[in-house]
Parts: C-alpha cells; sequence; structure tokens
C-alpha cells in the first residue's frame, strides 16, 4: 500500500531530532515508524504518521525542513527468511532498485510490516501484488 | 644586509627629488598613453603638468579594484601586446580575475625589489630558499623566485602541497631560508611534529612569510615551533606583487620601497590624505612600472607610516602591520575573497537561497573556509546522496570561482545569526589581525 511518509532535514548534533519529536507531540501527532538516515552533519529522519498533513504543517511552522515523499507500506510473513523472499529478491530480480527500507511498528498479529522507498513505485508495487498477493 | 645601498639608504630629500621626477614621467606616460587614466584626469580638470611637487599626488584620481574589473583584462595596460612578457592574475571582487602585465623591465624590477626583501631578512648566495609560496597566476612563488635567483641564492621551487615531500627536502637539502604563508609555516611545523621531525634542529634560519595577514601572537609562534627569525613581507598584484615592503631584523615596521612605489595614508571614508603618522588605508603609485602604471591605488589596507630612519640604516618609510580592511575581503591560505563572490556562485546553484555563511578559522594551523548554507524545502531531497551531491556541486562551483577549496556545510533553515534582520555573513574566527 503507498504511503505518505515525512522526511525531515536534521543537522547532525545534539537536540535536533528531540526538537522534531516535540513538534510532533505538540501537534497531537504519533508516530508509526521512524528512521534515520545520517552524516557527519546531517542527518534525514524519515517518519510515518497518524496525522501526515497536520504533521507537515506543524513541521514547517517549527521552520525545519520536510518533504513528503511516495513509499511502500508493505506486510510480510513474521519468519525467518521472509523478507528476502517475498520483497527483496523479487524487486531485484524485476530491477526495481530499493533506496532505502526499514520497519513499521505497527503490525497484525504473526506479520512484520515494513516500509521501502523504491525508485521504480508502480513496478514495484505489481511485484509485490504478484508475490505476496495480499494487496501490498 | 642591504641589497641596494645607494637606494635604501637615500637621503629623504634625494628620494623626494627623484619620487618627484619618476611621478610626473609616470603620469604624463598613463596621460598620453592609457584612455582610462586620460579620462579620469580631465575629470578632475588635471593635466600632468598639475604636478610641480609631491603634495599635487593628492590632486590625481584614485584607482581601484573596480577599475582593474570594468578594464578586464588588460585596459589599463600602457604597452603595446607584444611588449608585455608575463601575466599573473589574483582573484577579483565577482566572477572574473584581475589581470596584470609585465614587461622585460618590470620583471628586472620585480626581480631587484625582491632582491632587496630577501636579503632585508639578511639572506645570501650562500643560502638555501625553500620557496613553498604558489607558482603559477599567483604572483608569490615567481616573485620570491626571481629575487632569490638574483641574489644568487639556491632556489628549491617547491611551490605548495605535498608538505611530507616538502619536510624531506628541507631536512637533506640543508634548506636555510623558508618562504610561504604563515599558516602554511605553521603546518609544516605541525606535519613535521607527525613525522618525527623537529624542524628546529633543521639548518632553517629565516622565513618570509607575508599574502595574508597575522598577528604579532603568530609571529611568536612561528619562530618558538621552527626555530627561526620570521618576516613579514607585503605586496599585491596590482601594485607588482610582493616586493612593495618588508621588515628588516629590526622588525619594525615594513620597509616600503618608496623609490619604486609611492605611498599615502588617505581617510578611508573621505579619501583625503592623512598625516604619515595616523592610521589610515594605503594608496600606494607605482613609479617605474611600464606594463601596468598604477596611480594612487586604494589598497583597502589599514595601516600608518613611520618616517624614522630604522636602526638597519634605511632610510625608507616603514609601513606598520596592516591591522583590518576597509572592505569586506577575506585572504584565506594567500588567497582574496570577497563574500560577494561566494553570494554570486550560490545563487548560481539551482533552489539555493542566499542564506549562507561564510566561517575562516585556523583551528588546525591551516586557514579553513567553511560555507555554511541553509536547506531550502526547493533542494531537499529526501536521500542522502542528493544533499550530498548538492554539497559536492557547491564545492566544486566554489572551486572553479575562487581557486579554492571550501567546506560545504548544510544547515537547517534560520540556524544561521541574523542581526537585526541582516544575516551575518562572516565569521573570522583567525585572529589575524590581533595583537600586532
Amino acid at each position: 500500500m503507498r504511503v505518505t511518509q515525512i522526511s525531515v532535514f536534521l543537522e547532525n548534533r545534539p537536540g535536533r531530532l528531540a526538537h522534531l519529536l516535540q513538534v510532533l507531540a505538540e501537534a497531537k501527532v504519533n508516530l508509526r515508524a521512524l528512521s534515520l538516515a545520517d552524516t557527519a552533519d546531517f542527518g534525514i529522519a524519515r517518519i510515518i504518521v497518524t496525522d501526515t498533513a497536520a504533521a507537515m504543517a506543524a513541521i514547517r511552522h517549527a521552520g525545519l525542513t520536510a518533504a513528503p515523499t511516495e513509499v511502500l507500506r508493505v506486510e510480510v510473513p513474521d519468519e525467518p527468511g521472509a523478507l528476502e523472499n517475498t520483497i527483496v529478491v523479487p524487486l531485484a530480480q524485476a530491477g526495481v532498485n530499493i533506496e532505502y527500507l526499514y520497519a513499521h511498528s505497527e503490525r497484525p498479529l504473526d506479520k512484520a510490516e515494513v516500509v521501502l522507498k523504491v525508485d521504480k513505485l508502480d513496478k514495484a508495487e505489481q511485484v509485490l501484488i504478484g508475490e505476496l498477493g495480499n494487496g501490498a | 644586509m642591504i641589497w641596494d645601498r645607494k637606494h635604501e639608504t637615500m637621503s629623504r630629500s634625494d628620494l623626494e627629488a627623484l619620487q618627484l621626477e619618476r611621478l610626473k614621467t609616470q603620469a604624463t606616460n598613463v596621460y598620453e598613453v592609457v584612455p582610462f587614466y586620460r579620462q579620469r584626469f580631465m575629470e578632475q580638470g588635471i593635466t600632468p603638468q598639475t604636478i610641480r611637487s609631491l603634495a599635487d599626488l593628492a590632486k590625481l584620481p584614485f584607482t581601484t579594484k573596480r577599475d582593474f574589473r570594468d578594464n578586464y583584462p588588460l585596459g589599463l595596460a600602457a604597452v603595446p601586446k607584444e611588449r608585455i612578457v608575463r601575466i599573473h592574475a589574483s582573484s577579483g571582487t565577482t566572477g572574473k580575475p584581475t589581470v596584470v602585465a609585465y614587461t622585460a623591465g618590470d620583471i628586472d624590477t620585480w626581480s631587484e625589489v625582491m632582491a632587496r626583501t630577501i636579503t632585508a631578512g639578511g639572506v645570501t648566495r650562500h643560502d638555501v630558499v625553500h620557496n613553498a609560496y604558489g607558482y603559477g597566476l599567483f604572483t608569490g612563488g615567481l616573485g620570491f623566485h626571481y629575487g632569490a635567483e638574483r641574489i644568487g641564492a639556491t632556489v628549491i621551487p617547491v611551490s605548495g602541497g605535498v608538505t611530507k615531500r616538502q619536510i624531506m627536502l628541507i631536512q637533506d637539502l640543508g634548506s636555510t631560508v623558508l618562504c610561504c604563508t604563515p599558516s602554511y609555516a605553521l603546518y609544516l611545523a605541525e606535519a613535521a611534529q607527525e613525522m618525527g621531525v623537529d624542524l628546529r634542529e633543521t639548518a632553517l634560519r629565516v622565513g618570509i612569510f607575508g599574502a595574508e595577514p597575522w598577528s604579532e601572537r603568530m609571529r611568536q609562534e612561528i619562530e618558538a615551533k621552527l626555530g627561526l627569525k620570521a618576516l613579514d613581507i607585503y605586496g599585491l598584484s596590482e601594485i607588482i606583487g610582493p616586493g612593495v615592503s618588508v621588515e628588516c631584523g629590526y622588525q619594525c615596521g615594513l620597509h616600503i620601497f618608496e623609490d619604486h612605489f609611492l605611498p599615502e595614508i588617505v581617510d578611508p571614508g573621505t579619501g583625503e590624505p592623512l598625516p604619515w603618522g595616523q592610521r589610515g588605508e594605503l594608496v600606494l603609485t607605482t613609479l617605474t612600472k611600464e606594463a601596468l602604471p598604477v596611480i594612487r591605488y586604494r589598497t583597502g589596507d589599514i595601516t600608518s607610516l613611520n618616517a624614522e630612519t630604522c636602526a638597519c640604516g634605511r632610510t625608507m618609510v616603514r609601513m606598520a602591520k596592516p591591522s583590518g580592511r576597509t572592505d569586506d575581503m577575506l585572504i584565506v591560505r594567500g588567497i582574496n575573497v570577497f563574500p560577494s563572490q561566494i553570494e554570486t556562485v550560490l545563487l548560481q546553484v539551482e533552489g539555493v537561497q542566499p542564506h549562507y555563511q561564510i566561517i575562516v578559522d585556523r583551528q588546525h594551523t591551516l586557514d579553513d573556509l567553511e560555507v555554511w548554507v541553509e536547506v531550502s524545502e526547493e533542494v531537499f531531497a529526501d536521500e542522502i546522496r542528493g544533499l550530498e551531491a548538492l554539497e559536492h556541486r557547491i564545492r566544486n562551483e566554489l572551486h572553479n570561482a575562487l581557486g579554492i577549496t571550501a567546506r560545504v556545510r548544510l544547515v537547517e533553515p534560520r540556524s544561521i545569526q541574523r542581526s537585526e534582520g541582516k544575516a551575518k555573513r562572516v565569521v573570522d574566527r583567525r585572529e589575524a589581525f590581533g595583537s600586532s
């Protein structure tokens, strides 16, 4: 399923992530997934939230730089090899590159959920629907 | 030691007579040959005949860096192209560099004033001169090279970079004289220490350092770490390059070679001449230049002049170590950098907003130029590699425009300090114009 992720530019120094989380808490927005990418000087916080529009507004109001990104949220069986067999290998075979991938915190029983950003969104969706047969 | 005793110890009256004669010749020449000067003279309602005494110098028009830019590349030249034997260049305030030209006669004059400069440090033909000023368009490398050859010293034209090899050569070739920027001198000492080499134990005994401002404290540090006497040199390509003035062994001001370069001190705001002892902007007129004579060049450097005869015997006036600039020009690793140049580059990179800050530091002994750029939504990419590509692109563009490597740092919006709505563009942490 396609979802909108918010990417936020943060300087790599103490207190910046705390600042972002405080902004979200004040806007009464709850986090569903969070991933951090970093370099020596800066990082990108990627978040999936309960209310994307409210979160974007609050983040911009706080003066932070943010951008919405379309990503895929996909269920996978919670068992060894599942991620490889159901997502990573089929996408590789279809020539789709995964830019990044992280775990989603909300999940149904016996399932895991991951968020992935790919270079070919439509193609990835087709591949994963075929593979999982669950309307991913 | 004095290279040209006849000129360097001239009586003030003889010197002034020589200066006046040369000034008249120079003014007549530029008036007749250079359209820019003829027009400026006419605007002021003067001709070369207006000059009857040295005091009349104040009636002549100023020349500025802007005039070099407006007449790019060589509109100010006073000789036909076939007489020009050399071109050098320094950075201008915007895209185009400041280009300067030399005739064979100019190269000879330059070699002479550089021979005087190097001799002022007690250097003779028995010395080995390690010349780590950059060779190329920059005047530092070749200026020192010709001067050191003129006195018959052994020159090592090592130029900049490859620091480990430099340290090896200083040891193996028995270098006695080090010529480079003061920050590079400290960097050499640090790098030597890491290699387990103590530069104080080498044959180095004199250093002639310039091309960037440095404080008295930095001199003490250099002298202590390298075990040599550190002398300050001053010059600028618009006038000739290095060789305008230098300290003698008494380290009490830089002797200006007044028989070639006529100095004045003016009020930077009004342009009115100030008495020599007073602090103001240094203005220089070339008296013997052929390819590119310059009338009353506004150097932008703040200093004062002292005409008392020095203990070394030279009568040539001494300028104090420059204590600041009249404009916002930064000198980083010997290269002139204007904040306006950096702004121009940033605005050419798509989506970059003019929210930037320039940090100049000397923490690691070498000048470090860091440009902070605020990340707006226009340039923000969800992927690290996109942002790194942006950093890379800005760094390349800055290198192309300035000839200097800057560290580019992406920062959050509004993290650059703004005072009363106006961003503070430059933070200079070097104490370069410190206690001098």
